[in-house]
């Protein structure tokens, strides 16, 4: 059975917060196109002051995803705070208290971040918002969950098929946010939100799949 | 980019520092430099008014914090909902412990990020129950009002919310009256140039020279349709056509006008637009209570204008008449 322990997984949370890092100035590049240009700046704030926060209060996984969602929700405003804090909040609140992750954990912990997100957003998918890259992933790791592939497997089909919903996104008219009064205009660039998000599950999948014993 | 500022990343704040220097005979400041209160509150046994929403549309949402409107405001970065915490500070600001209302706009980050900080404050024991102001009629149509967003029909929220506070009412009197506000309120905007955030650096959408954008929303977003430039006449008519039979209002009614420019309209032509708006009104049998001409709720410096019309009844016409002074509205008691 493939494991990796919650105290190792902090690893994936020191990830995150590079990736996104060294992310910003592309996220911010593509929301300039259609949005306002600020989603790199905003996610790159959120997930720095959670690098501030948890070096001086460090912790599990579970621990540094409770972390940061708590900053993105109450220091992040706009959208993306409260979407993206939902989203690490459930995955926290899933996983606490786990001492070993595995392809059900996992799981169910991924389920409950979905979960969260539509409690909270009427997007759906084909709105050109990050569901669109959420969705797919999510179905293609309970897809290989339900066949018995092992928890490698399940997080690498999750990956692939982060970086196609995020990439379905181009040919979209955005339906929600600050691109939805494009029309058509927002048609032929990637949702920021859908990028971001890919960014972050490959993120996840990438540092898990190292983890993993 | 024709604009008086220093730093475009600092826009919002040096705005706020001025503002409450400004007006420090009616508001100030808190322990969050992004949550601004009426100097007097919270105000003990007296229900507490927030506010919130994305900055650049003054004199909203700042300018109607003050005395018998808005205790305190949240103020998120242009255009942008301001975060949980915000929403937070804002009601802890407002607190004199007999509840309070947050009375907002339907946005998608202002409603998660409300929705978040009640639910930290409820976790507390804090009372607080908020309304969500939908008067935008062209942005969603009849029977999905839920949808609608808010704007400028806000501000008569607040000074119904705010009046009803002030004459004593409990929570449940204060959200019931500025429900029924909402509820009776219904706009519209018209708009003639797109406005740039500073940090952009160049305008997001664009309306032709000539051209005009019916049902256009409070940042931009896209209204029904882009037509030809008319006479002022015809504008207000069509803005009348929409919102009248939305309600519906109906002869005999009693109204309260709101012209709002959207930023660059002279003053002036919303004055001409509102000629034709009270012919309309009075051909109709609908009379008027009071009008508000002006820039009471703008998006930095569109050219355009919203109307916006409230039905009254007895209450809501005690709580319009009810003295109040803000910056963006100061009233006498009407008598």
């Amino acid at each position: 059975m493939q494991t990796f322990t919650n105290n190792a997984g902090s690893a994936i949370v020191d990830q995150l917060i590079l990736t996104i890092q060294e992310n910003k100035q592309y996220l911010s590049d593509i929301d300039g196109l259609i949005g306002d240009g600020d989603h790199g700046i905003n996610m790159n704030k959120g997930f720095t002051m959670c690098r501030e926060e948890l070096d001086k209060n460090p912790g599990d996984l579970a621990h540094g995803l409770k972390t940061l969602s708590k900053i993105l929700m109450m220091k992040i405003g706009g959208s993306m705070g409260p979407l993206y804090g939902k989203f690490f909040k459930a995955i926290a609140l899933s996983l606490e208290g786990k001492e070993e992750i595995g392809i059900n954990e996992m799981g169910e912990a991924l389920k409950a971040a979905v979960d969260a997100i539509a409690s909270i957003s009427p997007a759906k998918v084909g709105d050109k918002t990050l569901i669109d890259t959420l969705i797919p992933a999510l179905a293609a790791y309970e897809k290989a969950q339900t066949e018995g592939k092992s928890f490698t497997e399940a997080l690498e089909a999750m990956k692939i098929a982060a970086i196609e919903g995020r990439d379905s996104t181009k040919d979209m008219v955005a339906k929600l946010g600050r691109a939805s009064r494009l029309g058509e205009r927002s048609r032929g660039v990637l949702d920021a939100g859908a990028t971001s998000c890919c960014l972050i599950l490959e993120t996840i999948a990438d540092e898990a799949g190292q983890l993993i014993k | 980019m024709q604009k008086f500022i220093n730093n475009p990343s600092r826009v919002v704040e040096e705005m706020l520092e001025a503002y409450v220097i400004a007006h420090a005979d009616l508001v100030s400041n808190t322990e969050n430099e992004r949550v601004i209160k009426y100097k007097n509150a919270p105000i003990k046994g007296k229900v507490g008014i927030v506010t919130g929403g994305g900055s650049g549309h003054k004199p909203a949402f700042i300018g109607y914090v003050g005395r018998n409107m808005v205790d305190a405001v949240a103020c998120g970065e242009l255009f942008s909902s301001p975060p949980a915490q915000m929403f937070y500070d804002a009601v802890k600001a407002a607190d004199g412990g007999k509840g309070i209302a947050i009375l907002y706009g339907n946005y998608a980050g202002d409603n998660m990020n409300v929705a978040m900080a009640m639910e930290e404050l409820e976790d507390e024991g804090i009372e607080v129950k908020k309304v969500v102001a939908n008067d935008d009629v062209p942005s969603a149509p009849k029977g999905e009002e839920a949808r609608r967003r808010g704007v400028a029909g806000e501000i008569l929220m607040w000074k119904v919310g705010g009046a009803k506070a002030a004459m004593g009412a409990s929570l449940d009197e204060v959200i019931a009256a500025a429900q029924k506000a909402i509820n009776n309120t219904r706009s519209m905007g018209v708009g003639l140039a797109p406005c740039t955030l500073p940090e952009v650096g160049h305008p997001n959408f664009t309306i032709p020279e000539g051209k005009m954008e019916i049902g256009i929303g409070h940042h931009g977003e896209p209204g029904i349709e882009v037509v030809n430039l008319e006479p002022a006449a015809k504008v207000a008519q069509r803005m009348c056509d929409v919102i009248i039979p939305d309600l519906p209002f109906e002869a005999g009614d009693e109204a309260v006008v709101l012209i709002s420019g959207l930023g660059s309209t002279p003053v002036m032509e919303l004055y001409i637009l509102f000629n034709d708006v009270q012919r309309i009104l009075k051909e109709k049998g609908i009379k008027i209570h009071v009008s508000y001409i002006g820039n009471y709720f703008t998006s930095l410096e569109m050219a355009g204008a919203t109307l916006t019309l409230m039905k009254l009844d007895e209450e809501l016409k005690a709580c319009i008449d009810y003295e109040c002074d803000s910056v963006g509205m100061r009233q006498f008691q009407r008598v």
